[in-house]
């Protein structure tokens, strides 16, 4: 390999340096283009801490500053308004309805698209990445056009004594259709993974299909569900666009945080804004954290 | 219990994996089904485990119609090649999955756990992972496993394929000792004819989606019914259409002019191979063909066996099988 060649595959390199460590560093300099090549891979180092510090770090860090910067008091009392105190509780209200739903299909999913066989599983997969296809404002218009009073649906739902949009069941829909690929997302790869031999066996030791699923089958692909519920919590606690648009953002009734952040903003309220996007902010972290904590322990327990 | 498989056939897509499959297994018997891959022998397997559909033909067990039966309901013990273990489990817990789905009290589980990792010596290793046994112990495990909710019938599928050879004949020597204790009827899964020969009393020979021949290791030796058994169950020679085993052909010392028997040619010696016990010789007849004879190691120093030598080779009466 001469020096051209190893510049040529240098950005690899790079990339590989951090897992590798001082063996992979060691290796490249020993080389005669080292030099070269590892200016090269400090720049790209520099470039890619840049990028997630500009996207990321900063604005993040920004609104930390902005929101604590004249102390505690005046966070306090932005975070306590009886306004933001409902926005609090209902975005985690829809989180607590959207995210079980979503787990439950999304497996489901998984598993008819992974295990089944139909015709049209293809078709399936294709479906189930749609709401990552369409924009959310569509998805919300959408809602409206069907379940709205003078919707196709609606007129008939609202006859009946049922209001849906405008109100928390419109909101579970909307909240649920823009996070709903996540949970079989990240199962289907670790049940194609798992394959079906375990299961199988499960079969021929007496077990029934749910007995297979919930002792086999659901203990195997829990890393999978469990980072599909991050990822779907986090999406569902975030939305905006699809609920905007449903909810009405009718303050105190059926604005979630992130409208709640919005209407304190435009109403030039920087620090009920900034204070609220620090809670959810907070809440998005809670969420990681506790995902990474809940890995740890388990790790302990078992070695798999 | 007898199982029986009755003109099963068995197509995945446009491959026909089961040809009219006809087989009889007698109670308590240790049968083994060999045949090389692709010939169906592990999907017969699966087809009397319920983990395949016949697309035509009957399977019974006990004399129960079972072909529609789902597996779990089959009573069946099933042994994959890969011993298919869950992971997230302690072996005890594999182990006592099939009574813990029939609801079997704890007491009960922990008493039949302990004495089926007794019998297949893996007392003290409850409470490990399968990520933490050697290839032979989740072999056993898995073995343990397929035991515990007292099977009708033992199915394993190229159950020491995945083992180094030390293993494999520690295993094969330790499931037929097993058997002989527990008398469960059981067919096992091979493409090694030794192993095959060595542990099973029976063993029905496959090759492409059929049966070629049912019978006794001593019968399919002696006796097979065509060129495939005989050329599967041990190495021949081909000579045309003749066929003959390495250890039929008889070396004598010097030229072929002192024997006067028809049988008898002239070869000439290409290489002496000592594989201990055994030694082979490579020889090139009159005619150009080349050979190979089995002797033992004392024969080949009595002959005193050396490359370039000329010697006389007793050919036995070789089997032609019409062409199938």
């Amino acid at each position: 390999m001469s020096a051209s060649d190893l510049a040529a595959t240098a950005p690899s390199a790079a990339v590989t340096a951090r897992r590798t460590g001082p063996r992979g560093g060691g290796r490249a300099s020993a080389h005669p283009g080292a030099h070269a090549a590892s200016a090269r891979r400090l720049g790209l180092r520099f470039l890619a801490l840049g990028y997630l510090l500009a996207l990321l770090g900063a604005p993040v860090a920004m609104i930390f500053y902005r929101t604590f910067e004249h102390g505690l008091a005046p966070v306090w009392e932005a975070v306590t308004q009886p306004n933001a105190v409902h926005a609090f509780w209902l975005s985690i209200e829809l989180v607590a309805i959207v995210v079980p739903l979503n787990t439950a299909f999304g497996i489901g999913m998984a598993l008819a698209i992974e295990r089944g066989r139909f015709r049209g599983r293809a078709l399936l997969g294709l479906l189930l990445d749609m709401p990552f296809a369409i924009s959310p404002v569509v998805v919300g218009l959408a809602l409206v056009l069907v379940y709205g009073r003078t919707g196709w649906l609606g007129s008939w739902l609202t006859s009946n004594g049922m209001q849906v949009i405008f109100s928390i069941p419109g909101m579970v829909m909307a909240t649920a259709f823009v996070s709903l690929p996540f949970v079989a997302r990240e199962t289907i790869p670790v049940l194609r993974e798992l394959g079906t031999e375990a299961e199988q066996a499960a079969a021929t030791l007496g077990a029934s299909a749910w007995q297979t699923f919930r002792r086999v089958t659901l203990p195997a692909i829990r890393w999978g569900v469990v980072y599909g519920v991050v990822l779907t919590t986090a999406r569902a606690l975030g939305e905006f666009g699809a609920v905007s648009i449903v909810s009405g953002r009718l303050e105190g009734q059926t604005q979630t945080l992130p409208l709640y952040v919005q209407d304190r903003f435009e109403n030039f309220d920087g620090t009920g804004a900034y204070a609220a996007a620090v809670v959810l902010a907070l809440l998005a972290f809670a969420t990681l954290l506790g995902m990474n904590l809940l890995a740890k322990r388990t790790k302990r327990d078992t070695v798999v | 219990m007898a199982i029986e498989v009755q003109d099963v056939t068995k197509r995945f897509g446009s491959f026909t994996a089961l040809d009219e499959v006809s087989v009889r297994v007698p109670d308590g018997a240790l049968m083994a089904l060999l045949g090389p891959s692709g010939s169906g022998k592990s999907t017969l397997l699966r087809v009397i485990a319920g983990l395949e559909t016949p697309d035509a033909g009957s399977v019974r067990i006990g004399g129960q119609e079972l072909t529609d039966a789902p597996a779990r309901t089959r009573g069946v013990g099933f042994v994959f090649q890969h011993y298919a273990p869950f992971k997230h489990m302690t072996v005890h817990d594999n182990v006592a999955f099939g009574l813990l789905v029939r609801k079997a009290s704890k007491a009960q589980i922990d008493a039949r756990v302990g004495e089926l990792l007794e019998l297949v010596r893996l007392d003290g290793l409850a409470k490990r992972y399968p990520s933490q046994l050697s290839g032979g112990q989740l072999q056993r495990m898995a073995l343990a496993r397929a035991l515990a909710p007292e099977p009708q019938v033992l199915l394993l599928d190229e159950p020491f394929g995945a083992l180094d050879v030390k293993v494999r004949a520690e295993l094969r020597e330790w499931l037929r000792r097993l058997h002989e204790e527990i008398h469960v009827t059981t067919i096992f899964v091979t493409h090694d004819q030794e192993e095959a020969m060595d542990v099973a009393g029976q063993i029905v020979v496959m090759n492409a989606g059929r049966i070629e021949q049912t019978g006794t290791p001593h019968e399919l030796y002696e006796h097979p019914a065509n060129e495939f058994v005989m050329s599967f169950v041990g190495p021949v020679n081909r000579l045309g259409d003749a066929l003959l085993r390495p250890h039929d052909i008889q070396i004598l010392r010097g030229g072929s002019d002192l024997y006067s028997e028809q049988s008898t040619v002239e070869a000439l010696v290409r290489r002496v191979a000592h594989l201990g016990f055994e030694v082979r010789v490579e020889l090139t007849l009159p005619d150009g063909r080349d050979v190979w004879a089995q002797v033992t190691r004392e024969t080949a120093a009595e002959l005193e066996l050396a490359e370039g030598q000329i010697l006389t080779a007793r050919l036995p009466a070789p089997r032609v099988f019409a062409a199938a």
